[in-house]
């Protein structure tokens, strides 16, 4: 508590000898052309770093105005080639039309649009709507109500969030927080099959959206706090039977390694290194779960993913690399196979899942262009990595970081600063970034125009101490306590455009709390995201600047997407409602004067409840 | 002959369970008797108030709430409620109790466990350890006398010592103190 009021001195110190100036010439920037609006005084300076804005030269996926899953496309680039929104007229949004899903708790979903109809999923009870938008408002085709346990809410880490639906062959397909993916039929959501994944009494649940490719719809269960051994499965999109099911830890057999597997690097090669990683049977209860967004490579066939935080968080009672969980996997997409694996931050010590989005670019590296996956990851790196044999070209640090110090490009190894390693009985403290990390699961996105990734993350640091972890079956297993604050600067949450080929940013933009929601690029130079308080934002892609903005009825965790409607105009959708991990102090209610309420967020964000209420609404604009 | 005995037999067996399924119980002992009814979720009971178990033992011994605050750790009940600002389950340091603050309730929701989420501890924890549980999480929102709850705590300080924690006031607290509000 201290630490973060001395945080927040040093920020208003630092503003105040240089930042004024810059902050003031900014905002007469921004007034001037849209006649300066009251709300735009909050817009911070965007500060140039030394990246570069240069077209993409790779080919993107064919875009055909819809959004039929969460990722936009296969690659992950969020990137919609509509541009009748542009940096010109966005100024003029206005709201068309808005629909509530009755829940107020944390709204995570991608809306996704497909043949005029939009499907939102709401957290539990996990309804999903289908909105026809041929009609005005948007009215409610049908609904789907799945009835899940409400004994799932207590096996949920972070709210009682859903990632979205996908779309496929004329089938709508979800998961629900008790474990359970279902298919609907798009047009009538009639129940097509519904099968039994995740077992919420060992404490695992589904929050993922999940990705099809051709006859296969892959789901992962979360569940990291909770003593669960991760996996992704592959489902026929025919009948929902399990094709394959690919754990994190244990035996090759188990986790699908054989013949095919080829690593990068020595550490990775042998022999069930998923048992031998750990301690005795400690990979039964290890984690490595498979919660965030998939990526498909149609040239090699190739599906990428990153698996979750080992388990428990206190990383003393788990010697050991702790394979495979914190990396990186790349599979067959018909059998499962690990083709190769690469682990971010092995034997973690902080809680840094490795789930983040793997966004997948053709990029000139040295003079050649590379087939690469680029990533964000929660450890404060941003990893550019061949994704056909899984060597890591550059990992560049873009927020302060106590912890670690650079990542050996010959080894792979992360290289870290013990002196900061969570102790049993001890507290460590300024340990940046924290246990959610530099960037938790909001999705970036990728403009080809600018060449520029738009990533929303965190700037935490924290104080823990480790504890003693007993595993409990259905109950949580973590055995750390801690308490987060801002980092350097004081502002909690960035959005930052990363130019990925010279390792720079090229501009930020702070905002006070974590940006919690994901970003979306348009072709009309735009970048969406929205605030916890509630602000859903249009910045210029090339500047940074604010060009439109809009309070919503509740903080945004959400992830913003946009499509041509039946009348031919361009629409951006989003979600607003508070919650996920740092947002369920609003939206579960919760008492900040214990600074590890939320498991560490109370101290952080003692003021949220104060500047949003819990909420449910999807927002929808457009030009008038 | 053997025929006769027989159906005799079945017909005394049908006419015994026949009897039985006509059976009504007029005096089934008072409805206080009854096990079954267990413990009251909220502060209205049907005809007045219930004579409730003395739990003092445990709410007035240091030793007890203090261990009670070992075991709220070992048990992982920190997992979902934190040190009292809740995360995962609702915060018990406030004056909000979704199935009550009274001892018994409090009791009942770690036995029992809750539908929307709180798992059962069922023959997980010892009677004396639940006790010890309850009167630990009454300390979290200031319920006991100061001179009982935790100075001091093993991990790292998140939160005011449960010792320094001023009384919530819970709604189905009884008699319901008057309140002054800041001037």
């Amino acid at each position: 508590m201290s630490l973060q009021k001395m945080n927040w001195t040093v920020h208003f110190s630092k503003m105040s000898a240089g930042a004024i100036a810059p902050l003031l010439a900014s905002v007469a920037i921004v007034c001037i052309p849209l006649g300066c609006h009251k709300q735009l005084q909050n817009v911070e300076s965007p500060a140039g770093t030394g990246g570069q804005i240069h077209a993409y030269t790779g080919d993107m996926e064919k875009d055909d105005g819809q959004w039929v899953r969460a990722t936009k496309d296969y690659a992950n680039t969020r990137y919609s080639s509509l541009d009748q929104i542009n940096t010109g007229n966005a100024s003029g949004l206005k709201l068309a039309w808005t629909f509530d899903t009755g829940v107020p708790r944390g709204q995570e979903a991608a809306p996704i649009v497909v043949n005029n109809t939009m499907y939102v999923v709401a957290p539990w009870p996990n309804k999903l709507f289908a909105l026809d938008l041929t009609k005005p408002g948007a009215p409610l085709k049908w609904s789907y109500d799945p009835n899940p346990s409400p004994a799932a809410k207590g096996e949920a880490c972070c709210d009682w969030v859903n990632r979205g639906a996908v779309y496929a062959d004329g089938k709508i397909i979800y998961n629900t927080l008790d474990g359970f993916t279902i298919a609907l039929d798009a047009n009538s959501g009639k129940l097509l099959w519904r099968t039994h994944l995740a077992d919420i009494t060992k404490g695992e649940t589904i929050t993922m959206a999940p990705m099809v490719v051709r006859d296969k719809v892959f789901v992962g269960d979360s569940g990291g706090e909770y003593g669960v051994r991760g996996w992704l499965a592959a489902l026929s999109t025919k009948d929902g039977k399990v094709v394959w099911q690919a754990y994190s830890t244990g035996p090759d057999k188990e986790v699908l390694i054989g013949s095919k597997f080829k690593p990068y690097y020595a550490k990775d090669k042998g022999t069930d290194l998923g048992v031998k990683t750990w301690p005795p049977d400690a990979w039964r209860i290890g984690g490595g779960t498979v919660w965030g967004f998939l990526s498909y490579d149609p040239a090699s066939n190739l599906i990428y993913y990153g698996t979750a935080n080992p388990g428990p968080w206190n990383p003393e009672v788990r010697p050991g690399d702790n394979k495979w969980t914190s990396g990186v996997f790349a599979r067959d997409a018909d059998t499962g196979e690990a083709v190769w694996f690469y682990q971010m931050s092995p034997h973690d010590l902080y809680d840094w899942d490795g789930i983040n989005e793997n966004i997948l670019l053709d990029l000139p590296i040295q003079g050649s262009t590379r087939k690469v996956l680029v990533r964000a990851d929660r450890n404060g790196f941003m990893y550019v990595i061949d994704r056909n044999t899984g060597q890591v070209l550059s990992a560049t640090p873009y927020v302060y970081s106590t912890t670690t110090t650079g990542v050996d490009l010959q080894t792979g190894d992360l290289k870290r600063d013990l002196s900061k390693a969570p102790k049993t009985g001890q507290e460590i403290r300024n340990i940046c970034p924290t246990a959610p990390g530099a960037k938790d699961w909001q999705p970036s996105s990728f403009s080809p125009r600018t060449g520029l990734l738009y990533v929303p993350h965190e700037n935490m640091c924290a104080d823990e101490e480790a504890e003693e972890a007993n595993y409990i079956q259905g109950t949580p297993y973590v055995g750390v306590t801690d308490r987060f604050y801002a980092g350097p600067g004081g502002n909690e949450g960035e959005l930052m455009a990363w130019d990925p080929i010279n390792g720079k940013k090229v501009w930020t933009i702070t905002d006070k709390y974590p940006l919690w929601s994901g970003t979306l690029a348009t072709a009309g130079d735009l970048v969406f995201y929205g605030t916890m308080e509630g602000w859903f934002r249009a910045a210029n892609a090339r500047t940074g600047q604010t060009v439109w903005q809009f309070k919503t009825g509740s903080g945004i965790i959400g992830q913003p997407v946009t499509y041509r409607g039946p009348d031919g105009k361009q629409y951006v959708a989003i979600l607003s409602g508070i919650g996920g991990w740092p947002g369920a102090i609003v939206s579960g209610d919760l008492d900040t004067r214990d600074s590890n309420a939320a498991a560490g967020w109370g101290g952080a964000l003692p003021d949220l409840k104060s500047v949003t209420t819990p909420g449910g609404t999807l927002y929808v604009f457009a030009l008038p | 002959m053997n025929t006769i005995k027989s159906t005799a037999i079945v017909l005394c067996i049908c006419a015994v369970t026949a009897c039985k399924r006509e059976h009504r119980v007029f005096d089934p002992g008072s409805s206080g008797s009854q096990i079954a009814n267990g413990i009251p979720l909220n502060e209205v009971h049907a005809g007045g108030p219930l004579s409730v178990p003395d739990h003092g033992p445990y709410e007035q011994s240091a030793y007890a709430v203090g261990e009670g605050k070992r075991l709220f750790s070992a048990f992982n009940c920190v997992g979902c409620h934190n040190h009292g600002g809740g995360g995962i389950g609702p915060a018990l340091m406030d004056a909000k109790w979704i199935y009550g603050s009274h001892p018994e309730q409090i009791y009942s929701s770690i036995v029992q466990g809750r539908p929307n989420g709180m798992p059962s501890f069922a023959g997980k924890i010892p009677d004396y350890q639940v006790w010890e549980l309850v009167a630990y999480v009454r300390s979290l929102s200031g319920q006991l006398p100061a001179d009982v709850a935790p100075g001091r705590s093993d991990e790292i300080q998140v939160k005011k010592a449960e010792q320094a924690k001023k009384k919530e006031h819970p709604p189905d607290e009884s008699p319901q103190p008057i309140q002054k509000g800041q001037p």
